[in-house]
C-alpha cells in the first residue's frame, strides 16, 4: 500500500528535458504539423482566459467596462490604478486586499510548518520503528484520506465555539477565540486535514531510505530522535519540499476551511474569502475583480513556477487530498 | 497611500506566537524523546547494579529494549495521532450521528434527512448536477491531458508547453472562477461585449446571453465545470506524460520496426502501457470533483440550479442552520467517495500481484 504506479516514473518526469534517447528518436518522427497545430490550439485555449484577466487588470476602469480586453492591442492604455485601489483603497467597497493578503500569509505559514513536522515524525515512526500494531496504525491513517473534510466541519466548529459536553458534563470548555485569535482555529483545522495525506506521502519516501543506514546508526548507539534529526530529515528534504508546496498551495487557495473557521472579517479572512465575496456582491466591478484575482494568484504562481520540479514529484507520488 | 500598517500589528503578533508555539511544541517533543533513552538507561543501570549487589547477575536481555521502542514510537506518533482523533475521527463520527438528528441537533429523526435528500426537487437537481460533474470532468480533463501529453512529448518546447497547461493548478478555485466569470461576462445587446465567450457568440451572429443563467440542458452547470476541467487537465497531463516517458524504449522501437503508424502506436502501445497511471488520474480527479465547492460558490452561489452536493452541504449546515440535512449531505458525499477508493486500492493490489 505504499506506492502507486506513477511513483516509479517520478524520475522520468524530472529528467523530462534530458535529450535524445532511443524513444526520443523514434517519437520525433511522429510529430506531424497537425499534431503541432493541435497542441498550439490547446495551449492557446488554456492560456487565453488568464491572459485576458492579466491584460484587463492593467486597463483603466472606463475601458474595462466599455469594451473587450482584446481592444487593448489596438488602443493600448495601461495603468496601475486598479492595483493601487484594490490593495490600499480605504473605502470598504474597494477591496482592501493588502490586509487580506497579510491574513493569507499568517494563515499559511504555520499551516504548512505544523503538518510538515508532525507528518515527518509520524512517517518515521511508522517506517522504521518496531512496535505492535504498526501496520494497523499506518493503514488507519491511510484510510482516513477518504474521509471528505466536509464530514468534519460541523463538529469541529462546535468543538471550537461550544467546547465538548457529554451528558451535561463539560469535558472541554469552548475556546472562545475572538479577533485575530481565530487564526488558531484555522491553523488547527488545516493541520488536522493535512495529516492523512502528509503521513502517507512522507511514509512513501522515508520507507525507501536504505536499511543499512539505520542499522549502522543503531549499532553506533544513536537514539531514534537523533537518527531522525541527523539522518532522516536531511535526506528527505526534497520530499518535505514536495509536500510543503502541496500544502502551501492547498492552504493559500482554500476557501471552504477559511470561510468556516476564519470568519469573513478583515481581521482574519484570507484573500480567497474576500475575493469570493467581491465576486458575489460586486460582480460587475471588473477593474477590482481582475486586479484582485491577480493579487491572489501571484504568490502561488511564483512558488509554483520556481519549485515546479518538487511539486510534480509530490503529485506523482499519487495523492488524494481529503 | 492610505494603508495603515499599525492596524496589522496583531496579525504579525499572532504569527509570531504561532511560530514560537511551533518551535516549543516540536523542539520540546524532540527534547523529551531525547531524554527517554538516557532516563531508561539510567534506570536499567540502577536496577542492574541492585541486582548485581544481591548477587543475581542476570542481565536484562534485549527483550526489555522493545518496551521503550514502543514508548518512543508513541511519542513520535502523539501529535499526529491526537490531532487526527480530535480533528477528523471524532468529528466524522459525530457528523454521522448528527445526520440522524433534526436541524438544531436536539432530537433524533431517523432517516428523515436522507429521505429529504432524495425527495425534494431542489436536492434532486443538486444530485443531478453532481452526477454531470463527476462524469464529465474526469472524462474531458483526462482526455485533454492525455492528448496534449502525447502531442507535446519530445517536442521542441515541451517544458514551456507543459507549463502553460499546468499553470492553472497553481491558481485557486476562486481565482479561476473569477477568470472564467470574466470570460462569460455579459453586456446587453448593442453594447460592446467585454466577455470573450459572448464576443465570439456575437461574431458568429448570436445574441449576447447571460450564460450563467442558462438553465436549459444544464448549460450553466456545464460552463461551471469547464473551470474544473481547465484546472485538472494540467494534473492529468503531468502524470500521464511521466507515464508515457516511462514506457520502455525497446517496446516502442519494436513497434516501429513492425511498421505501425502513429495512430496504432497510440492505441496499441501507449494506451495499454499507461493504463495504471490513467486509472490513478481518473480516480483522483473524480474524488476532487465530487468535493468541488469553491467554483460553484464563487460563480453562482449555487443559484440558478447549479448547486452540487458539497455546496449544498455548506449552505444547509452553515447558512440555513440545518445541521441535520447538512450532515446527511456530508455523509452522502463520503458514501460516494468510498467505492471509488476501494476500486483504486483493489486495482493497486492487482497490479502488485501481477
Amino acid at each position: 500500500m505504499t506506492t502507486t504506479t506513477p511513483v516509479a516514473t517520478a524520475g522520468a518526469a524530472v529528467s523530462a528535458d534530458s535529450p535524445r534517447t532511443a524513444v526520443g528518436r523514434v517519437r520525433k518522427r511522429l510529430n506531424s504539423p497537425i499534431a503541432t497545430a493541435a497542441s498550439i490550439v490547446i495551449a492557446v485555449v488554456w492560456t487565453i482566459p488568464t491572459f485576458g484577466l492579466l491584460v484587463s487588470s492593467f486597463r483603466p476602469e472606463r475601458q474595462i467596462k466599455g469594451n473587450g480586453w482584446w481592444n487593448a492591442f489596438t488602443d493600448p492604455q495601461f495603468t496601475l490604478q486598479n492595483y493601487q485601489d484594490v490593495l490600499f483603497g480605504r473605502s470598504s467597497s474597494s477591496g482592501q486586499l493588502a490586509s487580506y493578503f497579510i491574513n493569507s500569509l499568517v494563515i499559511t505559514i504555520p499551516s504548512v510548518l505544523f503538518p510538515l513536522a508532525f507528518c515527518s515524525l509520524a512517517a518515521y515512526a511508522l517506517a522504521w520503528m518496531n512496535f505492535k500494531g504498526r501496520d494497523w496504525i499506518y493503514i488507519s491513517i491511510f484510510a482516513l484520506q477518504i474521509v471528505p473534510l466536509q464530514m468534519a466541519l460541523v463538529p469541529l466548529l462546535s468543538f471550537f465555539s461550544r467546547g465538548v459536553t457529554l451528558g451535561g458534563i463539560t469535558l472541554l470548555p469552548a475556546w472562545g477565540l475572538t479577533g485575530s485569535e481565530k487564526y488558531i482555529q484555522v491553523w488547527f483545522a488545516h493541520t488536522c486535514f493535512a495529516l492523512p495525506l502528509g503521513v502517507f506521502l512522507l511514509h512513501n519516501f522515508v520507507s525507501q531510505l536504505p536499511k543499512d543506514l539505520f542499522e549502522a546508526a543503531r549499532v553506533d548507539g544513536a537514539s531514534h530522535p537523533r537518527i531522525f534529526r541527523t539522518i532522516v530529515l536531511p535526506l528527505i528534504t526534497p520530499s518535505l519540499a514536495a509536500f510543503g508546496i502541496f500544502q502551501f498551495l492547498w492552504v493559500w487557495n482554500d476557501l471552504l476551511v477559511a470561510l468556516i473557521f476564519a470568519g469573513g472579517t478583515k481581521e482574519t479572512a484570507p484573500l480567497t474569502v474576500r475575493l469570493a465575496e467581491l465576486a458575489g456582491t460586486r460582480g460587475n466591478e471588473w477593474q477590482r475583480l481582475t486586479s484582485g484575482a491577480f493579487v491572489s494568484i501571484v504568490v502561488p504562481l511564483i512558488v509554483f513556477l520556481s519549485l515546479q520540479r518538487y511539486f510534480v514529484r509530490g503529485l506523482l507520488a499519487g495523492s488524494v487530498k481529503g | 497611500m492610505d494603508f495603515d500598517f499599525a492596524a496589522e500589528g496583531p496579525k504579525f503578533a499572532m504569527l509570531l506566537y504561532g511560530l514560537v508555539a511551533f518551535v516549543v511544541v516540536v523542539g520540546g517533543l524532540l527534547l523529551i524523546l531525547d531524554g527517554i533513552p538516557s532516563l531508561l538507561a539510567r534506570r536499567r543501570e540502577r536496577r542492574e547494579l541492585a541486582l548485581a549487589a544481591v548477587g543475581g547477575a542476570v542481565a536484562l536481555g534485549p527483550g526489555r529494549r522493545r518496551n521503550w521502542e514502543w514508548l518512543m514510537a508513541a511519542g513520535f506518533l502523539f501529535p499526529a495521532g491526537l490531532l487526527l482523533l480530535i480533528g477528523v475521527v471524532i468529528p466524522a463520527i459525530r457528523t454521522l450521528l448528527l445526520s440522524f438528528m433534526d436541524g438544531g441537533s436536539t432530537a433524533w429523526v431517523g432517516l428523515k434527512n436522507y429521505s429529504w435528500l432524495f425527495s425534494q426537487s431542489e436536492t434532486l437537481i443538486t444530485l443531478r448536477n453532481t452526477l454531470i460533474w463527476v462524469v464529465l470532468v474526469p472524462l474531458v480533463a483526462t482526455t485533454v491531458g492525455l492528448v496534449y501529453a502525447v502531442l507535446v512529448d519530445r517536442a521542441r518546447f515541451e517544458a514551456v508547453a507543459k507549463s502553460l497547461i499546468f499553470m492553472p493548478m497553481a491558481i485557486s478555485f476562486v481565482g479561476a472562477s473569477i477568470i472564467w466569470k470574466f470570460v462569460y461576462a455579459y453586456r446587453p445587446e448593442g453594447a460592446e461585449q467585454i466577455g470573450l465567450l459572448n464576443q465570439i457568440w456575437v461574431w458568429f451572429g448570436g445574441e449576447p446571453k447571460q450564460w450563467l443563467l442558462e438553465q436549459g440542458a444544464a448549460l450553466n452547470t456545464v460552463l461551471l465545470l469547464i473551470v474544473m476541467i481547465w484546472i485538472q487537465a494540467g494534473f492529468a497531463m503531468v502524470v500521464l506524460s511521466a507515464a508515457i516517458k516511462a514506457i520502455p524504449a525497446d517496446i516502442v522501437e519494436a513497434a516501429r520496426l513492425d511498421g505501425v503508424n502513429a495512430w496504432q502506436m497510440f492505441w496499441r502501445v501507449t494506451l495499454p502501457s499507461i493504463r495504471p497511471a490513467l486509472i490513478v488520474v481518473v480516480v483522483t480527479i473524480s474524488i476532487s470533483t465530487l468535493k468541488v465547492f469553491d467554483i460553484v460558490r464563487t460563480m453562482t452561489n449555487g443559484n440558478y440550479d447549479t448547486g452540487v452536493v458539497a455546496s449544498e452541504m455548506y449552505n444547509q449546515a452553515f447558512r440555513y442552520g440545518q445541521t441535520g440535512q447538512g450532515s446527511a449531505l456530508a455523509v452522502f458525499l463520503f458514501i460516494l467517495v468510498v467505492p471509488i477508493v476501494i476500486f483504486q486500492i483493489r486495482n493497486l493490489r492487482k497490479q502488485r500481484e501481477s
